[in-house]
């Protein structure tokens, strides 16, 4: 065989590899999107109906109005979205001054606060769970969302402030020593000319605070009771339990509950790959 | 602390020490070596509170008998002290063996198996052109996007005994391949969830679909930053796609895999959410790992033990922080500005 001809086999062959990462990746993504939009008799059957014919609302609407449990999804979405914002708003303040502090000063102290950062996230969070239980329990915040938002502030904050430095590191000191000789306070240049330039960056920080926040389970399982007050992914858990054969309206509550997460995702993977690696990867 | 330098060497620029000047200045009232302090107390205090002083209450409280009396909201009893009593009953017990083994096996299968996917992938993505690479990650990151819980439920409508697509690929296959591989020919109503093996079949599978691309893309960014004068030079000297990969592409991409190395032991260490949904919560013993026995233990039944449950996740710590330390130890390596 003549190199040209070689050389266009291996590309075939490489992107019919792609191809195949791609199936299996996208499969059962697809799959729970599929389903959600199937009408029963073509969920619960031995062969194979690729799409949806036709697609049917019925499993999606009977969420919305009848709902996973005793109540609408909308309710569940809805108290997510509460807990993820206010834990994302509250830590991204503390992680901000908290990685201007490790990026732009030198002082005692300071290598053994990123090294605490770095172990404190190996930790498992069941082995927080059970003295936080006692401790949410002792203070009253006990099935209260607050309790939720609170420790969901915990549990994102090191790695905020371990990415959010970089942010920090990467804008150019000479910006606010010029500030400084024009006169600006402390606060003057950290609002004006720190902050508008950390800002993309702390918008990424806070979309992974923030579906951290919105997939995490454990602690929404033990420390919530009132079913008015679950979380999606306690809901969907929920609905399992209630309605293990139930795939149409499973699937239906899965898909609208992987939706903010895939738009979040793709808008920060770059990102998020460089925070997590720090270091090890160069360029 | 560029200018401390200039200064040092006796530079005669004459714009530094008017800059230096004035930087002491600043702030009414708080002196600028307290500054670092102030910005840090918010977060220290949230991490102390939320993160260090309740691993030190699991350690104590992995010393004492913890039951419904002591966490009820009125007048709750005190703890009472039992000394190595929890780390007794969960050595002695059968299910840390069980737990135990489900947690390594696990953990050695998945993470291996994610490494391997994950390295192939981002070698294949290396090589693809610029538009079929961004459709495969974009692909590859709706796995990866998936919520944990959404991913259970998916890997168990996919592995259904009856409707499940995974039984009717494998009704597919010819029935002498299938009887030759598996030993049997029809795998309709075959279920997946009742046997722990199959179980933890489908629980890796899960995993390993979910965490492969982050590994994928990773290496991907690891392999973008070695020149590509590297690899020509290696082509000139005849070496083979093998030998590259051996001698070129894994020594220097050697930090980025011992890092994805140690994060995926951790993460697919503790498993929990996966795993307490595949398996319909606690009532499934030998399903345990140890995330879901000490779990169990502590907010399983009706006689919650936080004590016992206190003592696994001890055990499970000391594991993952014997682990991390190498983490932190290559991180402080090639961290520069750590130090």
């Amino acid at each position: 065989m003549n190199p040209l001809a070689r050389r266009r086999l291996v590309q075939v062959a490489l992107n019919a590899a792609g191809l195949a990462v791609f199936l299996f990746a996208v499969f059962p993504v697809y799959w729970m999107v599929a389903t959600a939009f199937k009408p029963n008799d073509q969920i619960f059957t031995t062969s194979f109906i690729p799409f949806p014919s036709p697609p049917s609302l019925d499993h999606v609407q009977r969420v919305f109005t009848k709902g996973v449990g005793e109540l609408p999804i909308w309710q569940y979405l809805l108290n997510s979205t509460i807990v993820a914002l206010s834990a994302v708003v509250i830590g991204a303040v503390f992680a901000l001054l908290a990685a201007t502090a490790v990026a732009r000063f030198r002082f005692r102290f300071r290598t053994s606060f990123l090294i605490l950062l770095l172990i404190v996230q190996m930790v498992p969070a069941e082995a927080l769970l059970i003295p936080l239980f006692t401790m949410v329990k002792r203070i009253g915040l006990y099935d209260q969302m607050l309790g939720l938002i609170v420790i969901n502030v915990g549990l994102t904050l090191p790695f905020s402030v371990w990415m959010l430095r970089t942010f920090v590191s990467a804008v150019p000191k000479e910006l606010e020593e010029a500030a400084w000789i024009d006169g600006a306070g402390r606060f003057t240049t950290f609002w004006r000319v720190l902050f508008p330039l950390v800002a993309p960056g702390l918008v990424a920080t806070s979309i992974f605070a923030f579906i951290t926040t919105w997939n995490e389970f454990v602690f929404a399982l033990t420390l919530i009771n009132d079913q008015g007050k679950y979380t999606m992914p306690v809901a969907l858990n929920y609905f399992v339990g209630q309605r293990s054969t139930d795939w149409g309206g499973i699937m239906a509550a899965s898909t609208l509950m992987t939706i903010p997460v895939l738009v979040f995702f793709l808008l920060v993977q770059r990102r998020m790959v460089s925070g997590l690696v720090a270091g090890a990867v160069k360029g | 602390m560029t200018q401390t330098s200039t200064l040092a060497r006796g530079g005669a620029d004459t714009s530094a020490p008017a800059r230096r000047s004035r930087k002491p200045t600043r702030g009414p009232g708080l002196s600028p070596r307290a500054v670092p302090y102030v910005l840090l107390l918010p977060g220290l205090l949230v991490i102390a509170v939320l993160l260090l002083y309740p691993i030190y209450q699991m350690i104590e409280m992995s010393f004492h008998k913890v039951g419904l009396r002591q966490i009820k909201a009125v007048n709750p009893a005190p703890a009472e002290f039992v000394g190595l009593d929890n780390y007794d009953s969960v050595l002695g017990s059968p299910l840390f063996w069980s737990s135990l083994r489900n947690t390594v096996v696990f953990a050695a299968v998945t993470v291996a198996l994610t490494l391997i996917l994950g390295t192939l992938v981002g070698l294949l993505l290396n090589r693809l052109g610029g538009k079929m690479s961004t459709f495969v990650v974009v692909g590859i990151m709706a796995a990866w996007a998936t919520p944990p819980t959404a991913q259970a439920v998916v890997w168990k409508w996919l592995f259904d005994s009856d409707a499940g697509v995974v039984n009717w690929l494998l009704n597919l296959l010819p029935d002498w391949l299938s009887r030759l591989l598996f030993g049997r020919s029809d795998w309709t109503g075959e279920p997946w969830f009742n046997d722990t093996s199959t179980l933890y079949f489908v629980l890796i599978v899960a995993v390993v679909w979910a965490s492969f691309p982050f590994i994928a893309v990773s290496v991907l960014a690891g392999l973008k930053s070695i020149p590509s004068e590297l690899y020509e030079a290696a082509k000139m000297d005849g070496s083979g796609p093998v030998t590259t990969f051996r001698r070129i592409t894994f020594p220097l991409l050697k930090p980025v895999f011992s890092v994805l190395v140690v994060l995926s032991i951790i993460w697919d260490f503790k498993v929990f959410t996966q795993l307490y949904l595949l398996a319909g919560g606690t009532t499934n013993r030998d399903a345990f790992n140890l995330s879901l026995w000490s779990y169990a233990e502590a907010f399983g039944g009706s006689a919650p033990k936080l004590g016992l449950g206190a003592a696994i996740a001890v055990v499970l710590t000391v594991i993952l922080l014997l682990i991390t330390l190498v983490y932190v130890r290559q991180i402080v390596k090639t961290e520069d500005d750590i130090r």
